[in-house]
């Protein structure tokens, strides 16, 4: 079973590594990147949402933030377009964390319900900032980077594989958390936080520190979308749909899941660029994408990744040829429950 | 002096319709512990209903209070039969979504029907103004204010003096305890998401009086709902009403003051610092345990 997840593994990477390769139309490329990127930022948020229980709805005030950085930096130190912005990449998700400091110090104060609406509230209050301060930020004129050239018709292929990296390094820092004592203390948090600060689980850092990780990847995932962009405005770096986005995409792979975040970008990122592509001119798409939200939450709320392991638990024993009564004991409250913490 | 004794009035008079919508709000939360960020797009809704009424029907805009509350309250009764009450699980977070996208929908479908020009309802007290003293008093405030007061009233007769509103409070208080003592609380919870909505309904009326709006106007709205809510502590009416009042004082007093720009922002400053001091609000209860 290992052994066939490693390779399993492997040939993923090995057919994520070549897709650039066999498709280079830059249509697609395009969506390709935009699917990463978006997968990386579910992946962080799912380092602190899907883990604590803790639903953020303002990542996408880190998300600005990151693009800001980039933009500022490239702007000030006269950087050329080509390489070199990608290594302030990193840079701008630092930058990111220590916004995401006193950001997180603030909101974490608040317990599960109130919290959701604060991440919120401090969204609505960034972005405002970024129109207002005029000097820093240009206002609504929006900031340029520079504009990578040589690249000829493999102008994606750069930012494919910096998003793929990026993903990869996300994926690695969610795996490890969820398989050390730290991510274990994050789960106990989830699941009753008073019993798991009783125990000795150090529950305010651990939330701060899960809360800034994900947004370093945030930021990033920010700076990389800014320099592919070439441009940012306020309205599209602080973007309330990026958090309702990454949210949904958390939600539809299933919340605290290792795969789950990538599965709910790559369905659903495509769709909706297919769905703003083909309705953005008449405003429909806004009423598709809200059908489609409402139908996957009504129907999916668990998400794919815990049903998918729920049946998966259901129909195997039978298949060893276990007698009926145990299926019926598998999908017992108590197993059902048991899928919510299965980890692919 | 004069112009921030001016603003304050100003605020006094439009904070009211800010308590209006942030009361539904509230209210909704404490009974059903879920967000309706949707309230946003449905304040919207009641605002292009009333400007729809007015502009074909010619029919006053407090008058078509008379069809637009029933209906949107209507409205409500239905979204949350078929969108909130089918969530069994993380009721809280996966209402958020479900009510956001109920409020692209709205969006999307007002876009196309009233197009994304800013509109505002007309009628002869939104441009005529009386003298008091030296200033000029727009008869809207007035009579928007004095709407926000009845309409507040008539809910603390609804809360505090009937049997529906014993039920409302006891499913605040404890949802599991109320069930025990054979409260419908799930019937409790739809009537009050519809009072909710139809509070949203009035609202809207009085914000497309006061203001220009378009489908877009959403997000502005419920940011400002949300941090009054926030600051008045979750749950908490009196907090929503005193949070509206202050948040719009706050704002006039620094456009005259200082700049229109930051009126906004200085609310959200005050909202960081008391959020620090105490985290769950002016009148808010604690969630949890102390730590």
């Amino acid at each position: 079973m290992k052994a066939a997840k490693l390779v399993g593994l492997v040939a993923l990477l090995a057919a994520s590594v070549a897709f650039p390769q066999v498709f280079p139309n830059p249509a697609v490329t395009t969506i390709a990147i935009f699917t990463l990127m978006y997968a990386t930022a579910t992946a962080a948020w799912n380092i602190f949402s899907g883990y604590t229980g803790y639903i953020a709805l303002g990542h996408a005030a880190f998300f600005g933030i990151g693009s800001y950085a980039i933009a500022l930096m490239c702007m000030h130190w006269n950087v050329p377009g080509g390489y070199l912005p990608f290594l302030l990449v990193p840079v701008a998700g630092l930058i990111t964390a220590a916004f995401a400091v006193p950001i997180g110090w603030i909101s974490l104060r608040t317990r599960k319900h109130t919290f959701v609406v604060v991440t919120i509230a401090i969204f609505f209050i960034m972005q405002p900032m970024a129109f207002n301060l005029r000097s820093i930020t240009n206002g609504s004129t929006g900031l340029n980077l520079p504009i990578p050239s040589g690249w000829g018709l493999k102008f994606n292929f750069p930012f494919y594989y910096v998003a793929l990296a990026m993903l990869i390094a996300a994926q690695i820092v969610s795996w490890w958390i969820r398989n050390s004592k730290y991510g274990l203390g994050l789960l106990a948090i989830r699941d009753d936080e008073d019993r798991a600060l009783g125990l000795g689980v150090k529950t305010g850092p651990a939330k701060l520190a899960a809360f800034v990780i994900s947004a370093f990847f945030v930021g990033m995932v920010g700076a990389l979308h800014a320099y592919f962009q070439e441009s940012i405005f306020p309205a599209f770096a602080f973007d309330p749909l990026f958090d309702i986005a990454v949210a949904l995409m958390g939600f539809l792979g299933g919340l605290g899941t290792l795969s789950g975040p990538i599965i709910g970008a790559l369905i659903l990122e495509p769709t909706q660029r297919y769905f703003t592509m083909q309705f953005s001119a008449n405003g429909y798409y806004l009423i598709i994408y809200g059908v489609l939200f409402l139908a996957i939450i009504l129907l999916l709320p668990e998400g794919i990744v815990p049903t998918l392991s729920r049946y998966w638990a259901k129909w195997n024993p039978l298949r060893r040829g276990a007698i009926p009564g145990k299926a019926e004991e598998v999908s017992s409250p108590a197993e059902a429950q048991e899928g919510e913490r299965v980890e692919l | 002096m004069a112009l921030i004794l001016d603003a304050v009035l100003t605020g006094v008079f439009t904070g009211g319709i800010y308590a209006l919508m942030a009361s539904g709000l509230t209210l909704v939360f404490g009974v059903m512990d879920i967000i309706n960020v949707g309230q946003g797009a449905l304040v919207i809704l009641g605002a292009y209903l009333s400007y729809l009424l007015q502009r074909d029907y010619n029919i006053d805009l407090f008058l078509g209070l008379l069809v637009t509350m029933p209906a949107m309250f209507l409205l409500g009764l239905f979204l949350e039969r078929a969108f909130i009450r089918p969530i069994k699980r993380d009721r809280t977070t996966l209402s958020i979504l479900v009510t956001f996208a109920i409020s692209l929908i709205i969006e999307g479908l007002l876009g196309i029907a009233f197009t994304t020009n800013m509109v505002q309802s007309q009628a002869w007290y939104v441009t005529a103004s009386f003298q008091v003293g030296t200033y000029y008093i727009a008869y809207i405030y007035v009579f928007v204010f004095l709407l926000s007061v009845v309409l507040l009233g008539g809910l603390y007769l609804i809360l505090y003096r009937t049997k529906f509103g014993a039920s409302l409070l006891a499913s605040m208080q404890d949802r599991t305890a109320a069930q025990l003592i054979g409260i419908d609380v799930e019937r409790v919870s739809m009537i009050t998401f519809g009072i909710g909505v139809a509070l949203a309904a009035a609202g809207g009326m009085a914000y497309g009086a006061t203001y220009s709006f378009n489908p877009g106007s959403l997000y502005d709205l419920i940011s400002r709902l949300l941090v009054i809510i926030i600051l008045g502590g979750m749950g908490s009416l009196r907090g929503a009403l005193v949070a509206s009042v202050g948040m719009l004082i706050i704002e006039d007093v620094t456009s005259v003051v200082w700049s229109p720009v930051w009126a906004t922002t200085v609310f959200f400053v005050l909202l960081v610092v008391v959020m620090v001091v105490r985290p769950q609000g002016l009148f808010g209860r604690v969630a949890g345990r102390k730590q």
